[in-house]
């Protein structure tokens, strides 16, 4: 990464991408901006219904390829997320809710690791949000359901607080549960997946930039851009797994705690 | 010798906050790894404590590099 600091002492100008510059959209149908990512979004929909409904059409004792491969996805999302975290005695009926939000964000995070594809739909903010925000609406409309009305007393009062401190303690868990627990959960996701897609932009576009120099020895510096660009690409893919992974951990968790509030 | 330096002051600002967030899950995985390395069975009980320990140090490295973006 270093090398990217070199030709700037050649007077020559690298102008990295940042973050205002966007592609065009597809097309725009009356004001509404038809683009990548929405298109990747359709298309990660498709991909996940096609794996998934092909892997458990022929239901077998003994599962095939795609068969085995489906029933492990599944069983890591309705075991190590679900009913470890939620429960086992009400964890049934969130699973398809955790299991459909897992593989949605993981391919669409993937997407940044395949070659002309390389956005993540979730480096836009936008779609982040909504998720967040679907989440958001599910895990309070759970706490109102299991417990009533008096949720919302549940979920900012601790127990066994005394009251004096109750002033001090109750704004900051309204601020903490409310505010700041869905913005955080979308700009973990919309954060990474940016920083991520950033990376390997810059990189991409300063390996051109010096392979275009004058000077053999600034060509040559390019391979060690390459050589850094390619281990951070590997650490890329491992944080599209955790992001995703980590996105629906938090949603099983805020679930739990909307179901269980009484015990918190 | 003289030379122009370009570019936001707050990417170095993140910089510096982002030292907190790497410490914290530092901390956070080296106590998970010494549970396991302890008792390999907690190994199931510990990995999600360890990864929502993860997820809300790096929440604060998160919302500084949003706004390293943000403010101008």
């Amino acid at each position: 990464m270093i090398a990217l600091t070199l030709p700037a002492q050649d007077g020559g100008s690298f102008t990295p991408p940042s973050v205002t510059s966007h592609l065009a959209p597809f097309f725009t149908i009356g004001g509404f901006e038809f683009t990548k990512q929405m298109a990747l979004v359709l298309l990660s929909v498709v991909i996940i219904a096609w794996f998934f409904i092909a892997a458990a059409r022929k239901g077998q004792l003994v599962p095939g390829r795609l068969q085995f491969a489906g029933e492990m996805a599944y069983g890591f999302v309705r075991n190590s997320v679900g009913k470890d975290v939620i429960g086992a005695k009400d964890f049934k009926k969130y699973v398809p809710l955790l299991f459909s939000l897992f593989f949605f964000i993981l391919l669409n995070n993937l997407y940044g690791t395949i070659p002309w594809i390389q956005l993540p739909s979730f480096s836009h903010v936008t779609g982040a949000y909504f998720l967040a925000l679907l989440v958001y609406v599910i895990w309070i409309g759970v706490g109102v359901k299991e417990n009533g009305l008096r949720y919302f007393k549940l979920a900012v009062v601790p127990s066994g607080v005394p009251w004096y401190i109750l002033p001090l303690v109750v704004p900051i868990e309204i601020i903490s549960n409310f505010v700041v627990r869905p913005m955080t959960h979308s700009l973990r996701l919309f954060a990474t997946m940016l920083a991520g897609h950033l990376i390997v932009l810059i990189a991409g576009s300063g390996i051109e930039f010096l392979i275009a120099q004058e000077s053999w020895l600034l060509k040559g510096t390019s391979i060690l851009v390459l050589a850094g660009a390619t281990a951070m690409y590997m650490l890329e893919a491992l944080i599209m797994v955790l992001q995703a992974y980590v996105f629906v951990l938090l949603t099983a968790i805020y679930i739990e705690g909307a179901v269980h509030a009484d015990s918190h | 010798m003289t030379g122009n330096i370009n570019g936001s002051l707050n990417l170095i600002g993140y910089g510096l906050s982002a030292i907190g967030g790497a410490i914290g899950v530092g901390l956070v995985f080296a106590a998970y790894i010494n549970g396991v390395a302890r008792q390999p069975e907690a190994q199931r009980v510990l990995q999600p404590l360890a990864f929502l320990g993860l997820a809300l140090t790096e929440a604060l490295a998160i919302l500084g590099l949003v706004f390293a973006f943000v403010l101008k």
